[in-house]
């Protein structure tokens, strides 16, 4: 049975519009004018107990809305939901005890204090017993290789170990169901595979429900195997995440330095020319072409400099969305 | 071997009050200049002191008791929700609150009653210092006068509480509730005692503050802690006080409850 169940859920926000300069401002003071922002459309999918699903979808997509909405922090404007057997709208005590939401950079932790106080106060709001939220702490510290830290104020720590502590104070209770939203914005490469890490860990110790949203690619793939992506409030693809790659990104990206120009012309036999900028190239390759074609580039082409990479998975999403076709990718069979 | 176990909401709330003591005691700098910036009532008491005023039924040191009683029931029933509420709600801090099984106004409760303790000691020592200036105004409640004053206080600060929760939670509709909490600010003044005791107000105006909850913030607990008689031909009667008091806690909390309600409703988590 789906632990978490949403169907045809909509929000819909009313938001003021409001003209530059002062003509605008007066205009908004005396006449205000509103709109309405439909921030979900008709959104459905289920999610299984112990899943890890990554949530996909450029800036406004409607992934923090759909996260509010399934965590219980705002109300929908149509559809139904069910989380963990309850409607999260409704915030019973039961279901505030089987889910947590982390927001980014946004913090639960007490500023000024310790994360240890924090811990303290959500122990004692969750009802855990001193030496149950003790051992807790004890183990998730472990876990996040989290030290000193704990007793230090939580502005003297870096973004990284803030981020493991606001973990640390969300999971203290045990949730079933997590829903993360960024959990690794802003924290450098290592700190980001620390957290990458122990959400892989926490998923296999606990069966905890995860579902997640990031602008990395690389958190996506490490955790999610199924995805769902999500553009202008609408759900779009719910479905494995290497079929979701290949369907968008059926090449690789390689960028050259080269040692003179070379023309268009003789690029084009290596692959599709993304971008070309004097002796500054961008082409995509296939990956089935890739080995192949970079040995030819090396030895045909005067190379000073090349790089190999995956696109970012907001570039991706642009160009699926910059296509004019919109129509939602055929959903993987479940 | 253990001692009895407490029940858990008082756990619950001796952990978010030793938290939040020890949050305030950061700022413990900044605390004392508020509990200095509140001597209002010190001011009025020199005004009344040299102006020359209608007979209030009140000798010289009677009218210092007074005032200094205010101060103390000022600086233990201040309620600054409205700000932080406000605050928490732009910036995001609220959402977390909100997906937790504890209503968030307990947490503003606990932080207010922790800044609270951390008033105490300049309070006490502007209570001496006070003595050592005027020592005719000296004067013992005695204990049980002591005790309903203290019950008085503990009142009041729920009724300012509730009063300023409603405004807070105006935020959901607006985001600038704090404007309103500005506009209750001069009734509060006038009506609580603050500025003059109430029996040098004109009688209709009297009777005007004695509807409103104003008089029960400030006034009725310091004319219990400052001895004040009470009952027939004065001002309050301490039954009557006490009464009024439980029945604006009756029509606020439900009040309050329903706005909460349906502000959270309305929420937006924005900034989160």
């Amino acid at each position: 049975m789906a632990i978490v169940m949403a169907r045809g859920l909509r929000k819909t926000f009313r938001v003021a519009d409001k003209q530059p300069g002062l003509a605008g401002t007066l205009r908004h003071l005396v006449n205000r004018r509103w709109q309405e922002l439909e921030a979900v459309r008709e959104v459905s999918f289920c999610i299984e107990p112990g899943e890890v699903v990554g949530f996909l979808g450029g800036n406004g997509a409607g992934k923090t809305t759909t996260l509010k909405l399934l965590s219980g922090l705002i109300h929908p404007s149509g559809g139904e939901l069910e989380v963990a057997g309850h409607r999260p709208s409704r915030r019973q005590r039961g279901f505030l005890e089987a889910i947590t939401l982390v927001m980014g950079q946004k913090q639960q932790l007490i500023w000024d204090l310790p994360p240890l106080d924090s811990l303290r106060v959500n122990a004692a709001v969750y009802g855990i017993d001193d030496r149950v939220a003790r051992r807790r702490i004890a183990e998730l510290a472990e876990m996040l290789e989290l030290g000193e830290e704990l007793t230090r104020p939580v502005r003297k720590l870096s973004l990284g170990q803030r981020m493991k502590a606001e973990l640390l104070a969300a999971l203290l209770h045990r949730p079933r169901v997590l829903f993360l939203d960024e959990p690794t914005l802003g924290l450098d490469v290592n700190a980001q595979a620390r957290v990458r890490q122990f959400l892989a860990d926490y998923n296999r110790s606990t069966g905890a429900t995860v579902l997640l949203t990031s602008h990395y690619m690389a958190d996506i793939t490490a955790l999610c195997p199924r995805v769902l992506l999500i553009h202008q409030g609408r759900l779009f693809y719910d479905g494995a995440l290497a079929a979701l790659r290949e369907r968008l990104a059926p090449w690789r990206e390689v960028r050259l330095e080269l040692g003179q120009p070379i023309s268009a012309a003789q690029l084009g036999r290596y692959g599709e020319i993304e971008q070309l900028d004097g002796a500054a190239v961008r082409l995509l390759i296939s990956p089935e072409r890739l080995t192949g074609a970079l040995n030819q580039l090396l030895t045909e082409l005067p190379v000073l400099d090349l790089e190999v990479r995956e696109p970012p998975i907001e570039e991706l999403i642009g160009r699926l969305f910059h296509r004019g076709s919109v129509e939602p990718l055929p959903q993987q069979q479940r | 071997m253990r001692g009895p176990r407490l029940p858990t909401w008082l756990r619950r709330h001796g952990v978010l009050w030793s938290v939040q003591f020890a949050y305030m005691a950061e700022y413990r700098v900044e605390i004392a200049l508020w509990a200095l910036s509140g001597v209002l009532p010190f001011i009025m008491l020199a005004v009344w002191s040299t102006a020359a005023v209608p007979d209030l039924g009140l000798s010289s040191a009677a009218l210092g008791r007074y005032f200094l009683s205010a101060f103390v029931v000022r600086q233990f029933t201040v309620v600054w929700v409205v700000w932080q509420f406000e605050e928490d709600s732009i910036q995001g801090r609220l959402s977390p609150y909100l997906l937790q099984p504890l209503h968030p106004l307990w947490r503003y409760v606990a932080a207010h009653q922790a800044e609270q303790a951390t008033r105490l000691p300049f309070v006490m020592l502007i209570i001496t210092v006070f003595f050592l200036l005027q020592p005719a105004s000296f004067g013992w409640p005695g204990v049980p006068r002591l005790l309903l004053g203290l019950l008085a206080v503990g009142l009041a600060f729920a009724i300012n509480f509730l009063l300023q929760s409603l405004i807070a939670c105006l935020c959901f509709w607006t985001e600038r509730a704090s404007a309103l909490e500005r506009l209750l600010t001069i009734p509060y003044l006038f009506l609580s005692g603050l500025v003059a005791p109430l029996q040098a107000f004109p009688p209709p105006l009297q009777h005007l503050a004695l509807h409103t909850p104003f008089p029960y913030l400030i006034a009725f607990p310091a004319q219990l802690l400052a001895a004040e008689p009470m009952g027939a031909g004065q001002v309050f009667s301490l039954a009557g006080g006490f009464a009024a008091m439980g029945l604006w806690i009756a029509l606020l909390l439900p009040l309050l409850v329903l706005l909460w309600r349906r502000g959270v409703r309305r929420y937006g988590a924005m900034g989160a």
